[in-house]
């Protein structure tokens, strides 16, 4: 079976945890085609995705795993709109990622994408209630709104009281929290996680997977999460493994 | 958050920030101090133009003097002059000589018609400026005390005498007195000498002064330069002696350019007396001409010289160039060294602000590829990183406002005095025997103004009496003030949003090439 076939197509029901949104699923969320990312290096080409298809429908919670090195991390910049692939499309909610202008993609990952990385990349100098705001500032939210839907943010990820605080002054899981904070305060409608639990111990690696878990249930997010750890991945509805630029379904 | 972003940034890099701002304060106090030197010494030539030339005038007429021709370098002792004594064979004299400048000509008066008729010409005067040298002492009794001879020792000190003669024979003791006499016309006050002096002591010269004298003559009076007549302890009252005649003096006056600068001249006396005096009727050796705008300058200054073909004619740009002494080295100084230290150190404070951006840069490299990654608009990115750089450099500009204007104020503090001649267009004393007029050399010679104050030490080595003919030269001292103007602020203000914006360019070009993905980097 190839990752063509077993990609396509949304999920049964049946295969979600119970309390995950189902009226959506019916429409896909990403649709990816012959999905190919080719680095240069010199002489050097790397084929980080080999031809990949993939349909992802709206309100699933996904992981993709594999060997590093297997191109997991470029999967998901071609998700995010970070990047452009080398051929093939990806079309989120009806728009080709692959195609549209800068400044389009730029929009894009504005207002629908949500990112979470492995080494939460907050902004050393602003305090946690400043870094989520950093994610309304393309929206050209007013100040007052700006300020009062981060303060809410923090909230809902439990650090409501710590809004003063610089990056350095908050454990690795705080920092994760307000990281996925600044990811939901714009209410985007996909999540993307790079190894949201990489940098972190078990105990607090399963908060912020209960914490994920929760908000997408919640929130009706599209989300998709990398991660080698397989107790993270055994927690989603549907687990994608990649290696050597091939996906194939779990 | 564009500013709370910026202000955190700045102050969490506070090492760099404070160095990039040392380097940017230093470069713009530097510029603003050249830049208000620059303009002292420019205003110092100024006043000293206008000491010698008055104010308003735009183009000076003169006439170079033949070499050798009638000028104060020569004496002639002859058997028959001075007072024979016939103790010991020597003679004493106290003989006053007075003549055209040296190196200068005069020339008929009909010139200042001529310069009138040319077309926007609104004003004209003559003056007759005169060197009188008086000198006193005894000779061995043979006369062969003759000028122009060369390398005779009184390029040095002319007031303590010799005790060997120019010519070596011995037994000489002399000792001279020169000063500039400037014919005036008491009328003129619109251009010429009399408009950059005011009258600080009795009365100025008045129209009357010209015939006031016995049978209509000119009156016998003159009005005195303030330093020289404070040089030479005369007053109002006393008798000043032009030309083997004494004068009555009955006025001081001082330069109007401010304090501690003299004026043109160390005597005034009506320009009909200093004709009569010099055997000079008609005479003059200075138009003064004033344009009725100065973009009609160089039209009347070819007018001018089609009229009249043997002057020289200078413009005040010449005149400008033609200022010599401490003054014009102050000014080179200035204009070479004061200009490529501020250029070099402009350079490395703008190298080292966009060094330290750039790495600024580099190192975010994952924090800017993060706000690219959440929807942050290239622009908004760059914005950020060229906004931290320009607000760098204005703290850069504030601090270095605020050490240039401490520098300047040190600068006018010490109270730095410069001296200025003129030294070419014939006017003054470019004569024969070397005496260009940068001379420190014979500055104490007895009858200067406190001629030349710090020169570096030109002339000497001309005829014996080298020292008092240049002593005699106009040199005008002015104390240097830099002035803080609006356009040096604005040139600091302007250097530092150069420097930041500079720095922000470079920096925000790299800014603008990082790739949002670069925000799923390993953590270094
Ligand atoms: N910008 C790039 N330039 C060149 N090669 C790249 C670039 N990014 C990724 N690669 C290569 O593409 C391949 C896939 O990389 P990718 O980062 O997607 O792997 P990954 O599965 O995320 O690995 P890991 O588990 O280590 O994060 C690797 O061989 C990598 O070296
Ligand atoms: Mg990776």
């Amino acid at each position: 079976m190839s990752a063509a076939e077993v990609g396509v197509g949304p999920t049964g029901p049946a295969t979600a945890p119970t309390g995950a949104p189902t009226e959506t699923k019916d429409r896909a969320m990403y649709e990816i085609s012959q999905l190919t990312k080719t680095y240069t290096q010199g002489k050097r080409t790397v084929h980080a995705l080999q031809a990949v298809d993939l349909t992802i429908g709206t309100g699933e919670l996904v992981s993709i795993q594999g060997p590093t090195g297997g191109g997991k991390s470029t999967l998901l910049q071609m998700l995010g709109g970070l990047d452009r692939p080398t051929s093939g499309s990806i079309t989120l909610d009806g728009t080709d990622l692959a195609r549209v202008s800068d400044s389009r993609l730029t929009r894009v990952r504005a207002e629908t994408i949500g990112f979470v990385f492995q080494g939460f990349n907050l902004i050393p100098t602003l305090t946690a209630q400043e870094n989520v705001e950093t994610a309304l500032v393309p929206g050209k939210v007013p100040a007052a709104a700006r300020a009062a839907r981060a303060t809410a943010a923090l909230e809902q990820v439990g650090l409501g009281d710590r809004g003063a605080h610089l990056p350095v002054e908050l454990s690795g899981g705080q920092q994760q929290r307000v990281a996925i904070a600044r990811a939901l305060v714009k209410a985007p409608t996909v999540l993307l996680a790079d190894e949201p639990t990489g940098n972190l111990d078990e105990q607090t690696r399963d908060e912020i997977v209960d914490l994920l878990e929760g908000l997408w249930k919640e929130q009706g997010l599209t989300v998709v999460m990398v991660t080698h750890d397989s107790t993270v991945a055994r927690r989603t509805q549907r687990r994608l493994r990649i290696a050597g630029g091939r996906l194939t379904e779990i | 958050m564009f500013f709370t972003y910026l202000r955190r940034e700045l102050s969490n890099r506070r090492k760099q920030s404070v160095i990039i701002a040392i380097g940017m304060a230093v470069a713009i106090a530097l510029v603003m101090i050249v830049n208000a030197v620059a303009a002292g010494v420019s205003d110092a030539q100024d006043d000293v133009l206008d000491s010698v030339y008055g104010v308003g005038t735009d183009i000076t007429v003169t006439q170079a003097g033949e070499p050798g021709g009638r000028g104060p370098g020569r004496f002639d002792v002859g058997s028959d002059d001075g007072e024979a004594s016939d103790d010991g064979g020597s003679r004493s004299f106290d003989q006053d000589q007075l003549a055209v400048a040296r190196g200068t000509a005069s020339f008929d008066a009909s010139a200042l018609d001529t310069v009138a008729g040319i077309e926007h010409v609104a004003g004209t005067t003559g003056t007759l400026v005169l060197s009188n040298t008086s000198f006193s002492g005894e000779v061995p009794d043979f006369g062969q005390m003759q000028g122009g001879q060369g390398g005779g020792p009184g390029g040095g000190d002319a007031q303590s005498a010799p005790t060997g003669g120019a010519d070596g024979a011995g037994g000489s003791a002399f000792s001279i007195d020169a000063f500039t006499v400037t014919g005036v016309d008491p009328a003129a006050d619109a251009v010429g000498p009399l408009t950059a002096v005011e009258v600080s002591d009795g009365r100025g010269l008045e129209t009357a002064d010209n015939t006031s004298g016995d049978d209509g003559a000119a009156g016998t009076v003159a009005v005195l330069d303030s330093t020289y007549a404070e040089s030479a302890d005369l007053a109002v009252g006393d008798t000043v002696t032009v030309g083997g005649t004494d004068l009555d003096v009955v006025g001081v006056v001082s330069s109007t350019s401010g304090e501690g600068v003299s004026t043109g001249s160390d005597v005034y006396v009506p320009l009909a007396l200093a004709q009569s005096l010099a055997d000079l009727d008609g005479q003059v050796s200075n138009v003064y001409v004033q344009a009725d705008s100065s973009e009609h300058v160089d039209a009347i200054s070819d007018a001018i010289s089609a009229a009249l073909p043997d002057v020289s004619v200078s413009t005040q740009a010449d005149l400008a160039s033609s200022v010599t002494g401490s003054l014009s080295t102050a000014s080179d100084l200035v204009s070479t060294l004061g200009l490529w230290l501020s250029v070099i150190v402009l350079a490395a404070a703008f190298g080292i602000a966009i060094l330290f951006t750039v790495s600024g840069v580099t190192r975010r490299t994952r924090e800017l590829g993060t706000l690219k990654a959440i929807g942050w608009p290239n622009g908004r990115v760059v914005g950020q990183v060229a906004g931290e750089s320009l607000v760098q450099g204005l703290i850069g500009g504030v601090a270095g406002l605020a050490l240039g204007l401490v520098g300047i104020g040190v600068i006018n503090a010490l109270g730095i005095t410069l001296s200025g001649a003129t030294g070419t267009g014939g006017f003054t004393f470019g004569g024969p025997g070397g005496f260009g007029g940068a001379g420190g050399a014979g500055a104490d010679a007895g009858a200067g103004p406190g001629a030349a104050g710090g020169g570096p030490g030109g002339g000497g080595g001309g005829g014996p009496f080298g020292g008092a003919a240049d002593a005699a030269q106009s040199a005008v001292d002015v104390a240097l003030h830099a002035p803080v103007s609006v356009t040096v602020i604005v040139v600091a203000i302007g250097l530092a949003v150069l420097g930041g914006l500079l720095a922000g360019l470079v920096g925000g070009r790299r800014a603008a090439r990082l790739r949002p993905a670069e925000a799923l980097r390993s953590v270094a």
